[in-house]
């Protein structure tokens, strides 16, 4: 695809004797927010991690930016602008909120080296300002100083997020951030995403059906490893391949 | 696990043992027990290679079983220099700490790759491997070491004697704690302490993990070699007997009853052990059986190490 | 010449199938119950001396075999229930710690009950003497012991083998090898298993250092040595798998022993006199290493490793 910010080209990828995702074609166009659903086991989370680096493909290619970015670590991948939140929460839980985000603001290429062996990093303010301001954003303002690890639940997955944004991603990877949270947080995370949408680009897993049909562009289906249907949410609605697959599921 | 923070007593109380340390020799002296000068100085250099080994695993939370390598490579730098007819340590010191940096970088490169049950063996071959080496060497004195002729000269001052080994030894740890302290608060030190709790998260954040992890091992590495050379300075002799995986155990014994991740888990470490030792050989002959069942001890009931048991959670 | 070439090889088909009965049970212990294990050089030195102490008072070889192993597994037996069991949900640090302890507890009771100096093993009388065949057109001589060390290391590796891949409790040991908690939740005694386990492995290093033991010298801390070697054969191997510690201990006996025994003749050859007396042996000697650093290099996690 032309103007694709993210382009997955015949990913294959076996497990044993599985086959966890076969020749998966996918793109995502910058600006948009991009669901993929699919049932359990279909091997959304699998895909993701492929697209952030966290393993290799036996064939195919990921492309990112205009570059090829298959052969690139995780760690380089994020430096060149993709960031993801992960499906259980994987924050640093002893940790007070401000410190979860300030790495990553450390982390960021633009705040300066983290090879630094003098400067006490407490002395940092610029960095733990901008980490709050992340917070806020999230609304998280008031939980600054709290331990991540006693935040409740939907306040962790919104920490997750602060922190994939502090990357300050070009594409961020939600991987079912909605994860067992309640009607409340819930919503609360479905505004946060749309107030998001407007300036990066967003690639979203979910099983939360109301929240894909709210906030997706477009809508990608993968069951068993391959990609059936991509398209706006109508016609992934009207498609036949998809009730069929979901049959007894959520449809 | 919080980030490392120093107490609020801490700089007091370092000042005193400073001080302390300073007066000991000369207060040694007065009451004619010059013979515990040396140990003291050996506690000293031991501080400094368990220290060395507190930033590898304490901070940067990797198992190396290993380190005496670096420790040993230090001495016989520092034997070989002798040896050649360089006496100067001002260069013979940071030669060792080249040298073993180096080769600590080497085997970081491979061993890093790997996961933390194959890092352990893995660190323990290589030492093992440097062991072999130095031990067919015979240039170097193969099994029976190489032995220097005397002490070394600091920037002309002799070495030899009590006293000024013992301050050489002194100032090294001293201004390695004072480096340890503020690489620990630094950039380096919370990159390396967050890495230790979650190495996913912290590559998922875009830090070249490995990049850090390299560097404190190599930098652990060079301050063993220099622990060694100023040990080959005490002995008298670069023993491959340092080379050994034993001594590898006893540093690593060392971090961890001092309690890893504390700043001073290496220094405390080191003063226990070897006080241990020197305690426990005067009343028995089989020291090592108490010794083991202690550390057993300590394993099975105060599993963050001495330190923990005083309740110091922030160094 | 081929008759050394074919010495020395016999020797590291021997040498190889002991470290095998070593390397077998630490890597189960470290695939099975994730439990670094320092002191199983110290249950291989424990074993050779139980062995040596039984085969003097019994003044029979396969006697004091039979006892030793047995104590052996006794003494394993103990040491799973009181310390092991306590270690196997620690971090690898805590078991580092604590089985280091242990092998400084090992060395200095074997040193206060036998004394430092080694002790007397004698290979049984019948095996005392070599065994001669022809090859070749010529004849070949070779010690009837290590004959029958080799034929008990093929026979152990046969029976393991037959254990591991083809009966239920194999099944149960490949299992937990690869996912404990699921060989848990599917009701399978793990706590009985992974008793059995130790006990096995220590039985195994018993009887090594039996055989071992009129051989090398059996004393105190000769299993500081052997046991770095187990470590690299599980690295080259695998950790968790039984293939993988074969292949591994068969390649480490016979590079170990063919390199020391051809390479500082072969440098000589190709080499001047001083540089090839000092390369030699050093070269001999870690060439192990550098063989496992290779392997590492394109395989790092071994040959064979249980876990994807």
């Amino acid at each position: 695809m032309a103007d694709a910010l993210l382009d997955v080209r015949g990913l294959s990828r076996r497990f044993a004797a599985v086959d966890a995702l076969k020749a998966v074609d996918f793109s995502v166009v910058a600006g948009e927010v991009h669901a993929l659903i699919g049932p359990n086991g279909a091997g959304k989370t699998t895909f993701i991690h492929h697209v952030s680096g966290a393993l290799r493909p036996e064939s195919g290619s990921v492309h990112f930016a205009g570059q090829d970015v298959t052969g690139l670590s995780m760690h380089e991948r994020v430096r060149a602008g993709m960031a993801r939140s992960y499906q259980i929460t994987n924050v640093f839980p002893s940790l007070c909120a401000r410190d979860n985000v300030a790495l990553a603001v450390q982390g960021r290429a633009d705040t300066g080296s983290s090879f630094r062996f003098w400067r006490p990093v407490a002395a940092e303010t610029a960095l733990f300002a901008e980490a709050e301001s992340w917070l806020a954003q999230v609304g998280l303002a008031d939980k600054a100083d709290a331990v991540a690890g006693s935040l409740s639940h939907g306040e962790q997955r919104a920490l997750e997020l602060a922190m994939a944004l502090a990357t300050k991603p070009q594409l961020l990877l939600l991987d079912e951030p909605m994860a067992g949270t309640g009607p409340e947080e819930s919503a609360r995370m479905v505004e946060l995403i749309e107030n998001l949408a407007r300036h990066v680009t967003i690639l979203l897993v979910e099983h939360d059906m109301e929240a894909v049909f709210r906030l997706a562009d477009r809508i990608s289906v993968l069951v068993n490893g391959r990609m059936i249907c991509t398209g706006t949410p109508d016609e992934v609605r009207s498609d036949p391949g998809v009730r069929r697959a979901y049959l007894g599921d959520h449809l | 696990m919080a980030f490392y923070r120093p107490a609020r007593w801490q700089r007091p109380l370092a000042l005193g043992l400073f001080a302390a340390l300073v007066a000991l020799p000369f207060v040694l002296e007065a009451f004619d027990q010059s013979f515990y000068i040396g140990f003291a100085t050996r506690l000293l250099i031991f501080a400094l290679a368990a220290s060395s080994l507190n930033l590898v695993l304490g901070f940067g939370g990797m198992v190396s079983l290993g380190h005496a390598a670096f420790f040993g490579i230090g001495a016989y730098v520092a034997a070989i220099c002798q040896q050649a007819g360089i006496n100067e340590a001002l260069f013979a010191f940071p030669a060792a700490m080249a040298v073993a940096g180096l080769f600590a970088l080497a085997v970081g490169a491979v061993s890093l790759r790997t996961r933390s049950v194959y890092f352990i063996m893995i660190t323990l071959a290589f030492a093992q491997m440097v062991y072999y080496l130095f031990i067919s060497a015979r240039a170097w004195g193969g099994d029976d070491g190489l032995p220097l002729a005397g002490r070394m000269t600091l920037a002309g001052f002799s070495l030899a004697g009590d006293r000024p080994l013992f301050f050489a030894s002194l100032t090294a740890l001293t201004v390695a704690m004072l480096l340890f302290g503020r690489l620990a608060q630094a950039r380096f030190g919370r990159t390396l302490q967050a890495i230790r709790e979650n190495e996913t998260r912290m590559e998922a954040l875009g830090y070249p993990v490995f990049r850090y992890r390299l560097v404190a091992f190599a930098l652990g590495g060079a301050v063993a070699g220099l622990a060694g050379a100023l040990l080959a300075n005490l002995t008298g002799l670069a023993s491959p007997n340092l080379l050994q995986w034993m001594q590898s155990g006893t540093l690593l014994v060392m971090v961890i009853i001092g309690g890893v991740g504390s700043l001073w888990g290496g220094v405390v470490g080191a003063a226990v052990l070897l006080g241990l030792e020197e305690a426990l050989a005067g009343l028995t002959e089989h020291w090592h059986i108490v010794l083991g069942l202690l550390l057993l001890g300590v394993v099975l009931f105060a599993p963050r190490g001495v330190a923990s048991l005083f309740g110091r959670r922030d160094g | 010449m081929t008759q050394l070439i074919l010495e020395q090889a016999l020797n590291g088909l021997q040498f190889g199938l002991m470290l095998f009965l070593l390397a077998a049970g630490l890597t189960l212990v470290f695939g099975i119950m994730d439990c670094i294990n320092l002191a199983h050089g110290s249950l291989y030195m424990v074993g050779a001396y139980f062995v040596a102490a039984a085969a003097q008072a019994a003044d029979s070889f396969w006697i004091g075999l039979a006892v030793g192993v047995a104590g052996a597994a006794v003494l394993g037996l103990l040491l799973e229930v009181s310390l092991f069991r306590r270690l196997y949900r620690r971090d690898h640090l805590s078991q580092v710690l604590a089985t280091f302890a242990l092998i400084l507890i090992a060395n200095e009771a074997v040193r206060a009950i036998w004394g430092p100096a080694a002790i007397m093993l004698n290979p049984p009388e019948a095996l005392a003497g070599p065994v001669a065949f022809p090859l070749f057109g010529e004849e070949f001589f070779y010690p009837a012991y290590r004959l029958v060390i080799i034929a008990v290391g093929l026979a152990v590796a046969t029976l393991l083998y037959l254990l591991v891949a083809k009966s239920r409790v194999g099944m149960w040991v490949r299992a937990g090898a690869t996912n404990r908690e699921m060989t848990e939740a599917l009701g399978v005694n793990v706590r009985a298993l992974f008793t059995a386990v130790f006990v096995f492995g220590a039985a195994l290093c018993a009887l090594a250092g039996g055989l071992l033991g009129p051989l090398l010298a059996v004393q105190v801390g000769m299993g500081e040595s052997v046991l770095i070697l187990a470590f690299v054969v599980i690295i080259i191997g695998g950790i968790g798998s039984i293939r993988g510690a074969l292949v591994g201990s068969l390649i480490v006996g016979t590079v170990d022993t063919l390199g020391r025994a051809l390479l500082p003749t072969l440098l000589r050859a190709t080499l001047p006199a001083d540089a090839a007396a000092t390369l030699g042996p050093a070269l001999a000697s870690i060439l192990i290493y550098l063989l496992m650093a290779g392997i590492l290099f394109f395989k790092p996690q071994g040959l064979f490793p249980a876990r994807a």
